[in-house]
C-alpha cells in the first residue's frame, strides 16, 4: 500500500482542528483591548510549544515502534526521576511544586509521565509471559501505575494522580479481574454516600442492606452466607469511617468545600462556589449560537478564573454556543473512538495497550475537565487536552499523538 | 480482554456531557440574565432638569452643582485624616466607618465618602485633593431655588424610594424624583428622559469599554422648562403680609383660571431642602405639629367657610325662586329658629333686611330664613337639600377641584343621605341644619375653593379649573384648563349678589378693604372653630376670612384670605386681601399705615395660648 495513504490523516486532522480551536479561544480568553502585549505573550509561548510538538510528531514518524518498546523502561525510570527531582529543583507555584523552570519556560514533568506510564504499561503487558489475570502479574502493573501516582499526589497535584490512576481502566479492558472495578465502584458509592448523609447514616444503610442480603442468602440456602456478609460489612464500615476521618481531618477546607458545593450541600456563589457558578453562567449564557468571537462578556470581564487553562471550554461555550461545544465534544469523541478502533487492529500487545492508554488518558482528561466545567465533577485541576493553554500539556499530547500515528502507520507491517 | 469497554465508556461520557451541555445552553434561560448582571453596566445619561419661571419670566428654580467626594479603597494611601475631617466637619470615627464600609462593598469600585458638598466646601477641598490619593470629586446637579418663598408650591425633589421603583419602572435606585408640589405634578416634563449607555465591566467592577460597541445605547431627551402662572412678586408680598400669622392666601385670575399666588404660612426657605443638612431639616419640619410647615393651608386647609358662604346660599335661593332681591326679613339682633334656639346677629333689633343689606350687613337672620326656605320648600327636604348640593357642586365644592398640584382636600358639602344617617327617622328639616346658612355647621371648604368661589362670582357664573401652569416649553398645557365650567346658577342672579359684595366694601363690614380708584367686591367671614384639648372640645378664637375680587367690572383678580384665629374678617383677612389687590392692580401700595399694621401685626401670642397650659379667653 502507498506509504502516504497508510498514514492516519483523519486523526491528524482532528488533532490540528482541536489545537486550532484551542489557539483561537486562548486568544479570546487572554485578549485585552488596552494591552495587546499580554495576549501576544500568551500566544507566543503556546505557538512555540505547538511548533516543537509538530516537529516531534514529524520526527516520530521515522522511528520504529520497537525503539519505544525497547526503551520504555528507561523512559519510565527517567520520568520517575524527573518527578523525584521536583523535591529538590521544583519551582513552587500556588502551593504545588510541579514545575521545572528552564529559561523563560516552565516544564511540568507529570505531563510527560503520562506518556512514560502508558509506554511502560504497554511494555509490561506486552511481555512474553505476562497474563493480567494472574495475581503476580497484575501486581506488577499496579506498581507501575501507583508509584508515579503517589509521587504526583505528593506535589500535591491530585488531578494528575487521578489521571494516572485511570490506567486501571486500561488494565480492566485488558482483563484485570472484574472485582477490582466492582470494589472501586462500591468504594466510590460509599464515598459519595458518606459525604452526602454522614458516616452514621451510611453505616446504618450498609447494615440494613446487608441484613436483607443475609436473609435472602439464607432463604436461597447459600453456603457460608454469614461470612460473606460480615466480610463486606466490615470492609464497608472501615472504609466509611476512614473516609469520614480523612474528609474531616486530613482534607483541607478548600477540598471539603469543593465536594460540598458539588453535592449541593453548600451554596456559596461568592466564595468557594465562585468558579463553578461563573463557569456555568458563561456556558449557559452562550446559548445556541454563542455571543460571537471576542464578544463573550464573561470572558472579557475575566469572571471565570483560569479561563485560558483549565476553563478554556467556557470561552468556547460562551462565544460559540452549543454549536461550538457540540463540535468540540464531538471531535474529542471521534478522536478517542478512532484511537480505540486503531488499538484493536494492532497485532502486538504493546501497540494495542499503548493506544488504549492514550485513549484512556484522553477520555479521563475530557471527562473530568468538561465534567468540572459544566458542574458535574468537583473542581480538579487538569487541563483540556490540546486546547488548554500550557506548553507541557500540549507537548505531552503531541508526543502521544506522534507515537500513536507511527503505531497506526506500522500496524500492517 | 474486554474489547467493548472503552467504546462503551466513551459513549457514556460523551452522552452525559452532551446532555448536560444541551441542558445548560439550550434549555435553561436563567444564565443570560446572570451574565448580563455580571458584566454589563447600564449607565444613565441624565438631561438637565427643566427650569421653572413665574408668569413674568422671573426664574424661580434652576440647578446648581453639588459635589460628592468619592473613594476607591484600593488606591487609598495613608493621608492626613485630621485635615480631611476638619474640612468636612466629620468626626474621625465616622470617616473610619465610611471607609470600612466602602472596603466591604468593593475595593476597586468607587463609593461615596461624603455626598452633597456645597460649593464653598468644594472650593477648599479642591485645592487639597492631591493630598488624598484614592479620592476624587464627582459633580452632580441639584435644585437651586431663586426665591425664598413658595416652598410648598414649588415642592422639592428627593431620591426615589422602593415604593417609587416598584410603581414606576423608569426609576432606578439613587435617582431623583419630584416629591412634592410642581416638581411632582410636572415630574415627567421637568426631568426629560434619561439616555442609557451600556458598558462592559470586568470582575473587579471596572469599566472596560462600551458593550456591543454602543449599538444599544439611547440618547437622553432634554427636559422642558415650565412657566407658572404665579406672580412671584405678589407671592413674596403675600408671604410677608402673613408673617407671624398662620393662614393662607390664594388668588386667581378670573378670566383664565390661572393661580396668581398660593401662600401658606408659616413657611420656610425652599433652599433648606437642598444639600447635606436636608434630612435633619426635613425631620424638623415634619415634627412641628403646631406650625405644620409642610401643610399647605391654601390648598389643604379645610375650614368652615363662614359668612362668605352666605353669598352662595343667596345665589341658590334666587335660582330656586324662594326669594327675590326685594324679599325682606326682620332681624331682632338675631332670631329664634327653634324653641329656645337663638342665633345672634350684629344687626340692631327690628332691622328689615333685603338681599343687598343682608349681604353687606352679613345678617345671620336673613340668611337663616332664606336657607330654611330653600330646604323646607314644599316640605320636600331631601329633594331640596340635594338640589342645593347639586348647585354647590357646580361651583366645585365638596370635591377636588382638579388643579395641578399634588396636595389638596375635597372639603365637604352635606346632602340628604348624610343627614339621614346623622338624624335617624329622617327627623330633620331646615331649622335643624340652619348653621349651614351662615357657613358653619358641617360645611368645609379650602381657601382655593373660596378663591374659586370669588372667581366664579366675578365671572358671573363660570370658572376655569384653577391651575399653576401657564406654559410648557414646546408643549401645550392640559386642555381641561382651557375649558369653561359653567355653574347651575343663571347669570342674572349674580348681579344682585355682586352689588351686595361691592357694598360690603363701600359701606358694609369691610370698609377697611376699600381702595381708592378700584371698585372691590368682597365678603368677610368670622369662623367659629374648635379644637380638642386634653380630649375636651374647646373653642378657639375665630378665624378671620375674606373673599374678594376686583375690579367689579372686568375683574382681574379674585382671592381668598384666611388668617387662623385672627378674630373677625375685617381685622386681618380683609386688609390683607385689599393690600394684595392694590399691589397687583396698581403695582405699589399707597396705604403705608395699613401695610405696616399688617406686616408688623403678629398672632404669636394668640397661638401660644393653646400651648401655654393655662386657661385663656378667646376673641379678645
Amino acid at each position: 500500500m502507498n506509504k502516504f495513504l497508510r498514514f492516519d490523516w483523519y486523526t491528524l486532522s482532528i488533532y490540528l482542528l482541536l489545537v486550532g480551536i484551542g489557539l483561537v479561544n486562548i486568544y479570546s480568553a487572554v485578549y485585552d483591548v488596552d494591552n495587546t502585549a499580554i495576549s501576544t505573550g500568551f500566544m507566543q509561548k503556546q505557538l512555540i510549544a505547538l511548533g516543537i510538538g509538530i516537529v516531534l510528531i514529524f520526527l516520530f514518524q521515522f522511528i520504529d515502534i520497537k525503539f519505544f518498546e525497547r526503551y520504555a523502561s528507561i523512559l519510565f525510570m527517567l520520568s520517575i526521576l524527573s518527578l523525584l527531582g521536583l523535591w529538590i529543583f521544583g519551582r513552587e507555584v500556588s502551593g504545588a511544586s510541579s514545575w521545572y523552570a528552564i529559561g523563560g519556560f516552565s516544564l511540568q514533568p507529570s505531563e510527560f509521565a503520562k506518556v512514560a506510564v502508558a509506554l511502560a504499561i504497554a511494555k509490561y503487558l506486552g511481555g512474553f509471559n505476562t497474563r493480567i489475570d494472574r495475581v503476580k502479574d497484575y501486581v506488577g502493573a499496579l506498581v507501575i501505575i501507583v508509584i508515579p501516582s503517589i509521587l504526583t499526589i505528593a506535589q500535591p497535584d491530585p488531578g494528575t494522580a487521578i489521571v494516572l490512576l485511570g490506567f486501571l481502566f486500561v488494565l480492566h479492558a485488558e482483563g484485570l479481574p472484574s472485582y477490582f472495578i466492582y470494589t472501586l465502584l462500591l468504594l466510590f458509592g460509599l464515598f459519595i454516600l458518606t459525604l452526602l448523609i454522614g458516616a452514621n447514616f451510611t453505616l446504618i444503610t450498609i447494615g440494613v442492606l446487608l441484613l436483607f442480603t443475609y436473609i435472602y442468602r439464607r432463604w436461597r440456602k447459600v453456603k457460608k452466607a454469614l461470612r460473606f456478609v460480615l466480610l463486606i460489612g466490615i470492609m464497608g464500615a472501615a472504609f466509611t469511617l476512614s473516609v469520614s476521618y480523612i474528609f474531616d481531618n486530613i482534607f483541607e477546607q478548600r477540598h471539603r468545600d469543593r465536594f460540598n458545593i458539588l453535592l449541593g450541600k453548600e451554596v456559596d456563589v461568592q466564595g468557594v462556589g465562585y468558579n463553578i457558578n461563573q463557569s456555568q453562567i458563561a456556558i449557559g449564557s452562550g446559548g445556541g449560537l454563542g455571543k460571537g468571537y471576542l464578544q463573550g462578556t464573561q470572558t472579557k470581564g475575566g469572571f471565570v478564573p483560569e479561563q485560558q487553562t483549565d476553563y478554556i471550554f467556557t470561552t468556547v461555550a460562551e462565544e460559540w454556543g452549543f454549536l461550538g461545544t457540540a463540535l468540540v465534544l464531538g471531535l474529542f469523541m471521534m478522536l478517542i473512538n478512532q484511537i480505540v478502533k486503531t488499538a484493536y487492529k494492532q497485532k502486538t500487545t504493546f501497540s494495542r495497550v499503548f493506544c488504549l492508554g492514550f485513549a484512556c488518558i484522553l477520555l479521563i482528561h475530557v471527562g473530568v475537565n468538561l465534567g468540572m466545567v459544566v458542574g458535574l465533577v468537583p473542581t480538579i485541576g487538569i487541563p483540556l487536552p490540546l486546547m488548554s493553554y500550557g506548553g507541557s500539556s500540549l507537548l505531552a499530547f503531541s508526543i502521544f499523538m506522534g507515537i500513536y500515528l507511527r503505531v497506526y502507520y506500522q500496524r500492517i507491517q | 480482554m474486554r474489547t467493548r469497554f472503552f467504546t462503551t465508556a466513551t459513549a457514556f461520557v460523551g452522552s452525559v456531557l452532551f446532555i448536560r451541555l444541551f441542558f445548560l445552553q439550550i434549555l435553561s434561560d436563567q444564565y443570560d440574565d446572570l451574565s448580563l448582571k455580571n458584566s454589563v453596566l447600564k449607565q444613565y445619561v441624565y438631561p438637565e432638569r427643566g427650569y421653572v419661571f413665574d408668569r413674568n419670566g422671573t426664574l424661580l428654580v434652576s440647578n446648581q452643582p453639588m459635589y460628592d467626594l468619592m473613594l476607591i479603597p484600593k488606591n487609598l494611601k495613608a493621608f492626613d485624616t485630621l485635615d480631611l475631617c476638619d474640612m468636612l466637619r466629620l468626626p474621625k470615627s465616622k470617616l473610619v466607618e465610611i471607609i470600612n464600609k466602602a472596603q466591604r462593598y468593593s475595593l476597586r469600585a468607587p463609593s461615596v465618602l461624603l455626598n452633597q458638598i456645597s460649593k464653598q466646601d468644594y472650593a477648599i477641598l479642591q485645592e487639597k485633593m492631591w493630598k488624598f490619593p484614592g479620592m476624587y470629586i464627582q459633580r452632580k446637579s441639584v435644585r437651586n431655588y431663586q426665591t425664598k418663598v413658595a416652598s410648598n408650591l414649588l415642592g422639592y425633589i428627593s431620591e426615589v424610594n422602593n415604593f417609587d421603583i416598584r410603581n414606576n419602572p423608569y426609576y432606578v435606585k439613587g435617582e431623583l424624583i419630584g416629591r412634592q408640589g410642581i416638581e411632582k405634578t410636572y415630574e415627567k416634563i421637568l426631568r426629560g428622559t434619561k439616555g442609557i449607555s451600556y458598558l462592559q465591566r470586568d470582575k473587579f467592577n471596572r469599566i472596560i469599554g462600551p458593550y456591543k460597541d454602543g449599538t444599544l445605547d439611547t440618547l437622553p431627551i432634554p427636559a422642558q422648562d415650565i412657566t407658572l402662572s404665579i406672580d412671584i412678586e405678589l407671592q413674596e408680598y403675600g408671604t410677608r403680609l402673613l408673617e407671624n400669622k398662620r393662614g393662607g392666601i390664594l388668588a386667581i385670575e378670573p378670566n383664565t383660571g390661572e393661580i396668581l399666588m398660593s401662600v401658606s404660612t408659616p413657611t420656610f426657605d425652599p433652599n433648606a431642602l437642598v444639600g447635606r443638612d436636608r434630612s435633619a431639616f426635613f425631620e424638623e419640619l415634619k415634627q412641628d405639629t403646631l406650625n405644620r410647615y409642610l401643610f399647605d393651608r391654601s390648598l389643604q386647609g379645610q375650614y368652615a367657610p363662614g359668612s362668605p358662604f352666605k353669598v352662595l346660599n343667596a345665589l341658590v335661593a334666587l335660582e330656586e325662586g324662594v326669594v327675590d332681591s326685594n324679599t325682606k326679613f326682620t332681624c331682632y339682633s338675631g332670631h329664634y329658629y327653634a324653641r329656645n334656639q337663638f342665633m345672634a346677629c350684629m344687626c340692631p333689633s327690628g332691622t328689615k333686611n333685603n338681599l343687598n343689606r343682608g349681604i353687606y350687613k352679613s345678617c345671620n337672620t336673613y340668611f337663616s330664613n332664606i336657607y330654611r326656605r330653600i330646604i323646607d320648600k314644599g316640605n320636600k327636604v331631601e329633594e331640596n337639600i340635594n338640589t342645593w348640593y347639586k348647585h354647590l357642586n357646580s361651583f366645585g365644592l365638596g370635591n377636588y377641584l382638579g388643579y395641578d398640584h399634588p396636595v389638596g382636600q375635597p372639603g365637604f358639602i352635606p346632602n340628604a343621605n348624610f343627614y339621614n344617617l346623622w338624624y335617624p327617622n329622617q327627623r330633620w328639616r331646615g331649622s335643624t341644619i340652619v348653621s349651614n346658612a351662615i357657613g358653619q355647621g358641617e360645611i368645609l371648604m379650602t381657601p382655593i375653593q373660596l378663591a374659586n368661589l370669588a372667581t366664579t362670582i366675578a365671572n358671573r357664573g363660570f370658572f376655569y379649573t384653577p391651575h399653576f401652569v401657564k406654559e410648557i416649553q414646546g408643549d401645550f398645557i392640559d386642555p381641561k384648563y382651557k375649558t369653561k365650567r359653567v355653574t347651575s346658577i343663571s347669570k342674572k342672579h349674580f348681579t344682585n349678589v355682586i352689588e351686595g359684595m361691592a357694598d360690603v366694601v363701600s359701606k358694609g363690614t369691610a370698609r377697611v378693604a376699600a381702595i381708592r380708584g378700584i371698585e372691590v367686591c368682597g365678603k368677610t367671614g368670622t369662623i367659629e372653630n374648635f379644637t380638642k384639648m386634653d380630649g375636651v372640645r374647646t373653642q378657639l378664637t375665630d378665624h378671620s376670612v375674606f373673599i374678594a375680587f376686583a375690579p367689579k367690572d372686568n375683574p382681574k383678580i379674585a382671592l381668598a384670605v384666611i388668617v387662623e384665629n385672627g378674630y373677625w374678617g375685617a381685622r386681618w383677612a380683609a386688609p390683607i386681601a385689599s393690600l394684595v389687590i392694590e399691589k397687583y392692580l396698581k403695582g405699589e401700595v399707597k396705604r403705608r399705615w395699613l401695610e405696616n399694621r399688617m406686616l408688623n401685626g403678629s398672632l404669636e401670642a394668640e397661638y401660644e395660648k393653646v400651648t401655654s397650659n393655662k386657661p385663656f379667653t378667646i376673641n379678645e
